[in-house]
């Protein structure tokens, strides 16, 4: 009895903090800044399935390029869709404010900084959490950001999902408490339509996206990784001289 | 002071001394200004709080010449210094990590001067220019943290500047005036950033100066609060002092190596501290119609802050949020009493009675207990907390007079002891 009292008062815990607007319970993403491969592919999708709505406006082309290894012509070809733009623009869009702000309710966000305004898991747990509503503008709703004004852009990759649980309960990851308890809130999400990459190669791609996002909001990370051990080695060195010097001249101090 | 020491010698520095008190100012404040030997660890964050007052200024005339002080441009031009401004990224977390590692050290200064009564006679002085030092400090960070113009940088600035519209009668005017808008808005930016380059750096300046010839008129405290100029050799130095050059300034070099080591660190690998050095929300421009979900000062401003929000009560008809702002100020204010507050013969804790001890323990629990709450949103039950710290911080200064008076204390030694 004591025990199931307990279980009871447990099982309330989440549902209360839940009513308190209990952020959605994110995947876990470690972004590698040295997966030159996942960074390449993640710049591929950024451009073409993210670049429609929103720019990256404080980032170059021409930075993102050097800093990545992709040679001029891969990226003038490959990346840079408007003839007007420059190889060394910033990664603005065609887009107008006004224009977006009719048509998604907002204007899409600049998403130079979003990774260090939300965080990778954020993104990378967003991307992967729209499922079919067909009460939403667009058909789609997102576990993670509820009533999220974007579609599903990635949905020929992913494919549709629906869902078979309580959306609140899938977003705080706990519990449903007309359905029961949710393992896993991924088990929620039931596929309605293929798309062309199976789940794993679809986690993969937003992973690499999600690490893209990442390089493009601190791109001096490279820069600060590499400088930080000669400056601290420097300092050590620096340090044992200093300590010499004090204890010399402190030789004739006497306590 | 100078007189006529080091006038008519040979040479350019001769030449100089002439004319100018070059050898005499060198030998008053460095080589010839004798500091007690022995100084330990707590007095390395003096000198260190000047090197981080360098830095600031240095990496701030830097970053001046690339920022744009301007609603419109403020915030892009942040991402063109981090991006485009050649090693822009690293003078940007110098000053951003300097900001609150002067914070750091002039705490644990401030905490060295209550622990060895640096503020008793002759000394009362220092402290006060010392704490006009820190209350522009303060002003200078808070107008420094609006110019990124960022969420937090906007609305932090919005809910200080909403303080001052608390105070009855005037307050909405008056915040209308700091503001110099309705709200805040690129009139705000523009004489905030004039205020954080030009007037307070001056003003900082000009008070460290004093602070320093205060501190050399009389002669630095040391952990025993012996005054080591009632012990003279035949010369008449001190028995107990050593040149502050070079003993100190090698001294404070290996501090300064230590400091710069961990400073280092945290540049080049955790420049956002886990958002408390640079928060999340700045990486978002300034909107005046989205409120963030949770308002935090940055930590510095913490424990004040959390102070201010424990007033959730009125007296007297004052409103609570008029009377936080006035505890608020009291908070700070009754730090510059503090002279007169202690009335023990002693200086130093190491011969104060327990209550002394107990009250300093109190006090530095108390104020990292209200910093941490300062940060956290509010609930009854960290309020109630709140309240309590609250209370404790005004005791201990409160009750000072009494039992730095009836407590027994240590018999203070003659000399130094090490």
């Amino acid at each position: 009895m004591k025990k199931q009292l307990l279980a009871v008062i447990f099982a309330l815990v989440p549902a209360l903090s839940m009513a308190a607007g209990s952020p959605a319970k994110l995947d876990a993403m470690t972004p590698d800044l040295y997966n030159v491969e996942s960074l390449h592919n993640g710049a591929r999708l950024f451009v073409n399935y993210c670049m429609g709505c929103h720019s990256a406006e404080h980032q170059r082309f021409a930075r993102t390029a050097e800093d990545l290894g992709i040679p001029q012509e891969v990226i003038e070809e490959n990346l840079i869709l408007n003839p007007q733009t420059a190889y060394n623009d910033q990664m603005r869009i065609a887009m107008t404010k006004a224009d977006s702000a009719v048509w998604f309710g907002t204007p899409p966000p600049d998403l130079s900084l979003m990774a260090r305004l939300k965080s990778p898991e954020y993104i990378y747990s967003f991307l992967r959490s729209f499922y079919l509503d067909s009460g939403k503008p667009w058909g789609v709703n997102n576990t993670v950001f509820p009533d999220v004004g974007m579609p599903h852009v990635l949905a020929d990759l992913q494919g549709t999902y629906s869902l078979s649980c309580d959306p609140n309960a899938v977003g705080a990851g706990t519990i449903d408490p007309l359905k029961g308890k949710v393992a896993n809130p991924r088990d929620c999400f039931k596929e309605a339509t293929p798309g062309s990459l199976s789940p794993a190669e679809f986690d993969k791609a937003v992973y690499d996206l999600t690490n893209f996002m990442v390089y493009v909001a601190e791109p001096s990370k490279y820069q600060a990784n590499s400088l930080a051990p000669k400056v601290l080695i420097f300092i050590v060195i620096f340090f044992f001289f200093a300590y010499l010097l004090k204890k010399e001249y402190w030789r004739d101090v006497k306590s | 002071m100078a007189g006529n020491r080091n006038k008519g010698n040979p040479g350019l520095m001769g030449w100089i001394d002439d004319r100018f008190p070059a050898t005499a100012m060198w030998e008053d404040h460095l080589s010839k200004y004798y500091a007690p030997k022995n100084f330990n660890f707590w007095y390395f964050f003096g000198s260190l709080a000047l090197l981080v007052l360098v830095n600031q200024i240095l990496t701030g005339i830097w970053l001046t010449m690339s920022y744009n002080p301007s609603a419109e441009g403020a915030f892009a031009s942040m991402e063109y210094i981090m991006r485009d401004v050649e090693m822009g990224w690293l003078i940007r977390y110098m000053h951003s990590t300097g900001a609150s590692a002067f914070f750091v050290v002039v705490y644990l200064h401030m905490l060295r001067g209550m622990m060895y009564g640096s503020y008793q006679k002759p000394r009362e002085l220092i402290w006060i220019f010392g704490m006009a030092i820190y209350l522009a400090l303060m002003a200078e960070a808070f107008m420094g943290y609006l110019l990124p113009w960022g969420q937090m940088s906007y609305w932090g600035a919005q809910v200080i500047i909403s303080l001052f519209g608390a105070i009855p009668v005037i307050g909405g005017d008056l915040a209308q005036w700091i503001r110099g808008d309705y709200l805040i808005s690129g009139i705000t930016l523009n004489r905030f950033f004039a205020l954080h380059v030009a007037a307070l750096p001056i003003v900082i300046i000009a008070l460290v100066v004093l602070h320093i010839l205060a501190l050399h008129e009389v002669g630095s405290n040391n952990p025993d609060g012996v005054e080591i100029k009632n012990e003279l050799d035949e010369n008449g130095i001190p028995k107990d002092g050593i040149p502050f050059h070079p003993y100190y300034t090698v001294k404070d070099i290996v501090g300064v190596a230590v400091f710069a080591f961990v400073f280092a660190l945290i540049v080049f690998y955790f420049p956002e501290m886990g958002g408390y050095f640079i928060e999340a929300p700045n990486f978002e421009p300034a909107n005046p119609l989205k409120t963030p979900d949770h308002i935090a000062p940055v930590w510095y401003f913490t424990p004040f802050y959390a102070i201010l929000r424990a007033i959730t009560f009125s007296i007297f008809g004052l409103e609570a949020k008029f009377l936080g702002v006035i505890f608020m100020g009291a908070a700070i204010a009754i730090l510059f009493v503090l002279p007169w507050l202690d009335r023990s013969p002693v200086k130093s804790i190491r011969y104060k009675g327990w209550m002394s001890k107990l009250a300093l323990v109190l006090f530095c629990i108390s104020f990292v207990v209200l910093g941490v709450l300062g940060v956290l949103p509010s609930t009854p039950g960290r309020t109630t907390l709140a309240q309590l710290c609250t209370a404790i911080y005004f005791l201990v200064f409160i009750l000072m007079p009494f039992y730095t008076r009836i407590e027994k204390c240590k018999p203070v030694p003659e000399r130094v002891t090490g």
